[in-house]
């Protein structure tokens, strides 16, 4: 059988690793299991050391191309078959194609008596035969504890199984040993003793009748990883571990901005709506109309033809697609264009790290670029405050590195603000909407606050939150003599507004009528006195004219006078 | 699994004993002799003892479920019983193979 196998040998200069393939487990691991070494998995029962561990042979089959041995001391072959088929792993295929080998050990302590001395070397030839016809890289002894029940003989068996883990490492398997948890120590027979390279702990804790499945792992020989407890899955697709945070603040950021739906909202946030992949708070006390502006981002988004899920933990999403089309959004048209996803599950239907999984699944599966979560408050019923803010923080981490934009509604319960309500997540947001009851004057009315933005220049007034059959808007809060007014107050006083507006133009124009009048009056006096002047002028002229012309006819008569003189003169001269 | 009866078509034993080694260890050799000492003594002539030498057949362990080494099995008479061990005892052999009931 053909054995060559690629192992991730040169990749690490120092410890070689071998990759479960388990989502999550690796990078805690810094890349896996040590190669060619055994790993001890430890837990109480129903923790998932089997389900892990075949994940490990079988991923290492299919993804790596190395094939493993199964020695089940605990389920016989069938029964491992039909239990990881629910995982849609095909065991069946596999042994078939000679990748995976399932050896069931079975110790019946009634048909076994014993006499003299023994040792295992049955054990080691089997394992030795089945590792040998495979090629195979990766070995798994689950639970081999179930020896300690079939055989007497401690001092044999311990003796046993301390060459067995050194014959598995002469051999250059990579193992996980299966151990249950015993009191007070990590494994009923102290299996750790033996097995000291690696050491991972499983635990399942219910808490508020909600269960959780944490990881952990406390030995790694040669190694770092990660010292937490990582709370772990397993769904239809095996399982996962999920690390709290990423270590690193380095997602990547866009100064892209996309519109919030509502123009008047953008307006406020600088002209511009919010950031893409940023992640929004949207707080306020019951029925401020919080669903309705998550649902109008939600329809943004999916009329730019961007794709958008709608995580709903209070209403059934027909029920959203009803309400809001009483606002005028039709969010049916965007489901049915395949742009929108609505996933409504209360929040008390499984652990919070189930309901992080979900959302991760889902947006890894329908990539969208808008993702709301309606609302937060609720995960409470099934955390508390920090694990819900944990679980925020993680989601909000691999939304950002995926430069997912988010919305997060949130119901503050008090009436006064509490500035820092909202499961403790209004640090990490990036922008943060209050929507806040106003009430004066017999009525409630709703305000608009941001509280912050961050990175973007963006309105500190108040804004009046009106809900219409045609929508969202916001209204400028009126500044009377009387204060801030809102709601009807505040159209009261703008029709009051109006009305003076009116009476004034009124009074205006007659002003100006009458100036006009005036004007008239004026300009027919100014006529008058002007034909007066011009009379006068002609008058004047008239005289002045007379007595040039005068003065000219005497000056010609002047001259006339001596030219005739002179031509008597010439004339009297000839005569002499 | 592989089940080689070397000899089925002689008449059936009433005794068919296995005995399953890993090698010519001591512990091997003396399970055999012990064995061979206690057939001959109370079941003459009526059993068959085969020898399954695991490093040469390794395949055959998991048939009978073999763990330790040397592992004696009762095929028959039914239902089949395993001892292990070298043998040394023999009252424990005896009662474990059902040759003698428990006194």
């Amino acid at each position: 059988m053909p054995k060559k196998s690629k192992t991730n040998h040169p990749r690490f200069k120092s410890l070689p690793k071998t990759p479960t393939g388990i989502r999550g487990l690796d990078e805690i691991t810094g890349g896996g299991l040590p190669t060619g070494r055994p790993t001890l998995v430890c837990g109480a029962a129903g923790c998932g050391k089997t389900l892990m561990a075949t994940e490990f042979i079988v991923r290492g089959a299919l993804e790596y191309n190395e094939p493993g041995v199964f020695m089940a001391f605990e389920e016989r072959v069938e029964e491992l078959e039909m239990n990881v088929a629910s995982l849609g792993f095909d065991l069946v295929k596999l042994q078939k194609d000679k990748l995976v080998k399932i050896d069931h050990v079975h110790i019946d302590k009634s048909e076994i008596e014993e006499t003299g001395e023994y040792d295992l070397d049955g054990l080691f030839i089997r394992l030795g035969y089945a590792i040998d016809t495979i090629g195979a890289k990766r070995v798994v002894l689950d639970t081999i504890e179930n020896l300690f029940s079939g055989l007497n003989n401690l001092g044999v068996l311990r003796a046993e199984l301390r060459r067995l883990f050194g014959w598995l490492k002469e051999k250059g398997v990579t193992a996980i040993i299966t151990g249950e948890k015993g009191e007070g120590t990590l494994t009923r027979q102290g299996l750790e003793e033996y097995v000291s390279d690696c050491v991972i702990l499983l635990d399942h804790r219910v808490e508020n009748q909600i269960s959780t499945r944490l990881l952990r792992i406390i030995k790694y020989r040669g190694s770092v990883h990660g010292t937490n407890e990582y709370p772990f899955l397993i769904d239809e697709d095996g399982m996962s571990v999920l690390p709290i945070t990423s270590l690193l603040l380095d997602s990547p950021v866009s100064s892209q901005r996309i519109s919030s739906g509502i123009p008047a909202l953008d307006q406020m946030l600088g002209g511009k709506g919010f950031f893409k992949g940023s992640s929004i708070l949207i707080s306020g006390t019951a029925g401020t109309g919080k669903t309705s502006l998550a649902a109008y981002f939600a329809n943004e988004t999916c009329i730019r033809k961007e794709r958008c899920i709608y995580f709903a933990f209070e209403e059934s999403p027909l029920q959203i697609i009803r309400n809001m089309w009483s606002i005028g959004i039709d969010l049916k048209s965007h489901i049915d264009k395949g742009l929108l996803e609505m996933h409504a599950a209360r929040p008390t239907l499984n652990g919070l790290e189930m309901h992080l999984l979900s959302i991760h699944k889902h947006v890894k599966r329908f990539k969208p670029q808008t993702v709301i979560l309606d609302p937060i408050t609720n995960l409470i019923t099934v955390g508390s405050v920090s694990e819900v803010k944990s679980m925020l923080i993680r989601l909000i981490d691999f939304l950002q590195q995926e430069q997912i934009t988010v919305l997060f509604t949130a119901l503050s319960l008090n009436t006064i603000v509490n500035e820092q309500t909202d499961e403790g997540v209004s640090s990490l947001v990036d922008a943060w909407l209050l929507v806040r009851d106003i009430e004066a004057n017999g009525e409630r009315n709703r305000g608009l606050y941001i509280m912050k933005s961050r990175g973007m220049k963006h309105s500190n007034q108040v804004r009046e939150f009106v809900i219409t059959d045609d929508g969202l808007d916001l209204v400028d809060v009126f500044l009377g003599s009387d204060g801030v007014l809102t709601g009807s107050a505040r159209e009261a006083q703008q029709l009051m507004e109006v009305t003076g507006q009116a009476l004034k133009s009124h009074a205006l124009t007659r002003k100006d009528i009458e100036i006009q009048r005036k004007r008239k009056v004026l300009e027919a006096k100014i006529a008058s006195l002007q034909e007066e002047f011009e009379s006068v002028q002609d008058e004047l002229n008239k005289s002045y004219v007379e007595d040039e012309l005068k003065k000219e006819i005497m000056e010609k008569n002047r001259k006339q006078i001596i030219q005739n003189r002179q031509n008597k003169n010439t004339l009297d001269g000839k005569k002499k | 699994m592989v089940k080689k009866s070397k000899s089925a078509s002689v008449k059936p034993y009433k005794w068919e004993l296995r005995l399953y080694i890993a090698g010519n260890t001591p512990k091997s050799v003396t399970a055999l002799n012990n064995l061979k000492k206690y057939c001959e003594e109370h079941l003459k002539g009526e059993y068959k003892i085969e020898v399954i030498d695991l490093l040469v057949h390794p395949q055959l362990a998991a048939g009978d479920q073999i763990l330790a080494i040397p592992t004696l099995v009762r095929k028959v008479p039914v239902p089949i019983r395993k001892i292990i061990g070298d043998l040394s005892n023999e009252e424990k052999v005896l009662v474990g193979l059902n040759i003698r009931p428990l006194k």
